[in-house]
């Protein structure tokens, strides 16, 4: 296949980026889309210019790390995958393919097509977890009975690989897929319990705080997901917003 | 130096708990006084920052990417094992030892595997206890599954997403500590080199990967967990950004590394389907469960679905030959990973492979899908299904133990894993050698230990599966918290270490002038040609199968490769920067110079053990041949060139099992 891209570069988080052009000639249909880029970077790395920046790390959809918006789509036309894990085969030859990084106040650019997600860390720190000695003096683990189907649902929204596609689909920019998830996965398992109250205000206090938007219950994120984490879980963070709040 | 493996005296089964009596402790009061440097945060290190920090002490964390989370334990999916017993299958502790033992083919620690073992039931608890959602059974009780080389169902498991959920639980245990200032986090850092001072690790030099700043850390002690290095051989299933370089450092300034050459193939990889790949995609060996494996009996039937006129499910029962099942009655398809990826190899090395490559093997889960489905048809109390119905109900029994899986597979490979067999190769995945470390986990550097993959101790020459997330955790959460305070206690005085010191300055100075090398230096030559370059010689000549010729010819062509990168590489932009490329430089050269070491290591290691396949040494029926003067650990000191190297050996002694021929038949 040859490709058209159409790419942002920037320099830095404080340089004024623009949209570059690119040609790429004998693109597989079995590789992935960052396997495609790897030999836009391997031409340019030849030619003596400097190489796209973009995040990826273990490249079978679970790190969460690779965040391209691809032809207006976090992580690209194909449902339910990562960047990673999107084919060539998705495109025709001879197709234009504009690759954009994540936008969204809170994710501000490194560099090209890398961002800075660590907003999501900081959520993380503000409650994300159960206040448990790891001492390895806790109880038996079968000594609390979790049902099946609580258990299940609690492993579906602890699902959630933290890519930011939520965020960048959003026209709000809004985190609550990704803090909804975390929340459900602790509000659904007896564990979580003692601390569920000061967990959740304080987890939706710092994704505000780090200027995350809103949620209008217009669904992009629960589409655009490529962990299918619903809305759901969304609807029970603010079940457990309001029982935290009366 | 004399190598001092300072294990306990003692009953094996008293070692631990006898030592942990008798070390020295540091009063609780006294921890914050002392700074502790963790270099990577999967599950060893993230385990180890936020035991070490909810312990009191002050830990400094450094993570390449950009957030703990996305270290590459996330990607193990299959499970981890604990001797509970609660399928009162009659599992125990001794034989989960015995297990690991043998399945590393009696080249481990014994008791470091002992330890290993007494404490995985702890991990279950501790994970569970910090909202791990493992799978449960409809009774509420947590469920289990068995893995390749064990005859018990040990293996806890969070759908194929266990390494997943382990790898959250210990960063939300490092969360906890960052959110009350115990942990200080180094996101996008790397570690370049490790400052000594007075003979004992005081600090490291690590390079800011947004801005290009080189930073000087101290501490009193350094902890290395920064996991395998199967990316020496470029194609491999590890993550992209996996390195040796943390533990190369250390190596290069006085830490033995330990058998570099054992590496495990895996056997349940996606084949390689072109020349540009990046990497390889693993598959939970968990699918052995359920999946048969098998090629075709006869060549011609190779050659007819190689063409596409012959469907694999077309193909008779009596025409396939399921060749682990032949092979190894007792176990079948669940035979250790070693076994299961030499066997595949022969029969494709024969000629059956079954796709355009010739490198895969057929993973078919036809009757798994009847089985499940005849079952669940008698549960639901329906009379006289149809085939269908039952292939239909079997498949969603199979959906909900690995649906991600065949997933990921569709998505990759483009084919409907539950309509036709997957494909499977094995490819390299875990890395069983690494940094020398004594029964405290510190490497010959005092002050300095490695964790988790980084060290040598626990697998030997093969690593059963479910087992590297338990070491990871083990040593992060239960050993090193421990034994670390035995060295700590005498420097309860010593007061906060300075950077201003002729060593971090020397350190500095090093790795400053290695980046200034790499952006100057205007040769023709990408970073990626070298690795590929490198790869393919590991493969071709250091990979499942090796002999002494290809082995001394790999030497010298590492040797000469690593000349030629040295004078020609090219790397674009500048060092103030985010620059991936100058960070891949760096390890590109780590990497040229641990391939030669491994390729030595191979050489001198004259006999078949795991995923160490010389061909000079086998059965007359093809199965790996050990030899009683090789139960030695190799562990290497570092003089210049690799090379140089000069071999020590640490006698392995097993008391407490009887070496036997390993066999699965």
């Amino acid at each position: 296949m040859k490709l058209t891209l159409k790419i942002w570069r920037q320099k830095d988080s404080k340089s004024k980026g623009q949209m570059v052009d690119y040609k790429v000639t004998e693109i597989s249909e079995h590789m992935s889309f960052l396997e495609m880029m790897d030999v836009l970077n391997e031409q340019l790395v030849n030619s003596g210019e400097e190489p796209v920046a973009f995040d990826h790390d273990c490249r079978e959809g679970i790190c969460g790390m690779c965040s391209m918006y691809i032809n207006g789509e976090a992580h690209g036309p194909d449902r339910g995958v990562t960047t990673c894990q999107l084919h060539m085969r998705m495109f025709n030859d001879g197709d234009t393919i504009t690759i954009e990084p994540f936008r969204a106040a809170a994710f501000p650019v490194i560099k090209d097509l890398a961002v800075d997600r660590s907003a999501f860390d900081r959520i993380q720190h503000s409650g994300g977890y159960i206040s448990v000695n790891t001492s390895g003096n806790t109880q038996d683990a079968n000594s609390i009975p979790i049902s099946k189907h609580a258990a299940d649902t609690a492993m579906d929204a602890a699902t959630c690989i933290g890519c930011g596609a939520c965020v960048a689909t959003c026209k709000n920019s809004s985190a609550m897929l990704f803090v909804g998830a975390k929340v459900s996965q602790y509000a659904l398992l007896p564990q979580g319990q003692v601390e569920a109250a000061d967990r959740v205000k304080n987890m939706v206090a710092q994704m505000d705080l780090e200027g995350f938007g809103n949620c209008t219950n217009t669904g992009a994120c629960e589409v655009e997901c490529p962990k299918g984490i619903s809305l759901d879980t969304i609807a029970r963070m603010n079940r457990e917003l309001m029982k935290a709040s009366i | 130096m004399a190598l001092d493996s300072k294990v306990p005296k003692g009953p094996i089964k008293d070692k631990w708990t006898t030592y942990k009596d008798q070390i020295n402790l540091v009063n609780p009061a006294n921890k914050r006084h002392i700074d502790v440097i963790v270099v990577g945060t999967g599950l060893a290190g993230g385990s180890a920052a936020a035991t070490l920090a909810e312990l009191g002490y002050n830990v400094k964390a450094f993570a390449y990417q950009d957030s703990p989370r996305r270290a590459h334990s996330i990607a193990a999916q299959g499970g981890i094992n604990a001797a509970k017993n609660y399928q009162g299958d009659g599992d125990s502790t001794y034989r989960l030892f015995y297990d690991t033992v043998k399945g590393g083919d009696y080249r481990s620690r014994e008791a470091n595997v002992y330890r290993l073992a007494e404490v995985s039931s702890n991990i279950i608890d501790q994970c569970v206890a910090q909202g791990v959602p493992f799978a449960r059974d409809y009774g509420g009780l947590l469920d289990n599954r068995s893995f390749g080389g064990v005859l018990v169902s040990r293996t806890f498991y969070a759908k194929g997403q266990t390494g997943q959920q382990l790898l959250l639980g210990a960063y939300s245990a490092m969360n906890r500590q960052i959110a009350r200032g115990k942990i200080e986090m180094f996101n996008r850092h790397e570690m370049l080199d490790v400052v000594i001072v007075d003979g004992k690790a005081r600090g490291i030099i690590a390079r800011d990967l947004v801005t290009g700043e080189i930073e000087r850390h101290s501490a009193h002690a350094v902890v290395v967990a920064s996991g395998g290095y199967g990316n020496v051989y470029f194609l491999s299933t590890n993550a992209m950004g996996s390195n040796v370089t943390a533990s190369w450092k250390i190596h290069k300034k006085g830490a033995y590394f330990a058998n570099p050459c054992y590496t495990q193939i895996h056997p349940t990889c996606i084949p390689r389907s072109g020349d540009y790949q990046s990497k390889l995609t693993l598959m939970s060996e968990s699918l052995r469960n359920d999946g048969r494996i098998w090629v075709p009996k006869h060549l011609k039937d190779v050659e007819a679905i190689k063409a596409g006129t012959l469907k694999p499910t077309q193909l008779k029962e009596e025409d396939r030959d399921y060749f682990l099942e032949r092979r190894y009655p007792a176990f079948g398809n669940l035979v250790p990973r070693d076994v299961a990826s030499r066997a595949a190899k022969e029969r494709c090395d024969a000629g059956y492979g079954v796709n355009a490559t010739g490198e895969a093997v057929y993973l078919d889960f036809a009757a798994s899908f009847e089985r499940y489905g005849k079952e669940q048809a008698k549960i639901h109390n329906l009379v006289n299904p149809t085939e269908a119905k039952i292939k239909e109900l079997g498949q969603e029994i199979v959906k909900a133990k690995y649906g991600n899986l065949f997933q990921m597979y569709e998505k990759i490979i483009d084919q409907n894993p539950y309509e036709t067999p997957m494909m499977i190769y094995p490819a390299v995945h875990y890395t069983m050698g690494g940094i020398w470390v004594d029964y405290n986990l510190m490497t010959t550097i005092p002050g300095c230990y490695a964790i988790g993959e980084a060290n040598f101790s626990d697998h030997g020459a093969n690593r059963l599966g479910a087992s590297a997330l338990m070491q990871g955790l083990a040593d992060g959460y239960f050993v090193l918290p421990y034994t670390i305070g035995d060295y700590l206690a005498d420097d309860i005085r010593t007061g906060k270490i300075s950077t201003e010191t002729p060593e971090f300055e020397a350190a500095e100075k090093s790795v400053k002038d290695s980046i200034d090398f790499f952006i100057n230096n205007k040769g023709t030559r990408s970073v990626d040609y070298y690795h590929k370059k490198l790869g393919k010689i590991m493969w071709d000549k250091c990979g499942m199968s090796r002999n002494a010729e290809g082995l001394k010819e790999a030497i010298e062509e590492i040797s000469a490769l690593r000349k030629d990168f040295w004078q020609n590489v090219s790397v674009p932009g500048g060092d103030k920067q985010f620059n991936e490329e100058l960070a891949k430089a760096g390890r590109v050269a780590d990497f040229l110079e641990l391939g030669e070491l491994f390729a030595k290591d191979a050489l001198v290691r004259e006999e078949s053990a795991g995923g160490h396949f010389r061909e000079e040494h086998q059965t007359p029926e093809g199965e790996a041949k050990r030899l009683k003067e090789f139960q030695f650990v190799s562990a290497w000191e570092y003089k210049g060139e690799p090379k140089d190297a000069v071999l020590h050996k640490e006698p392995l002694k097993y008391e407490n099992i009887e070496v036997k021929e390993r066999s699965y038949k």
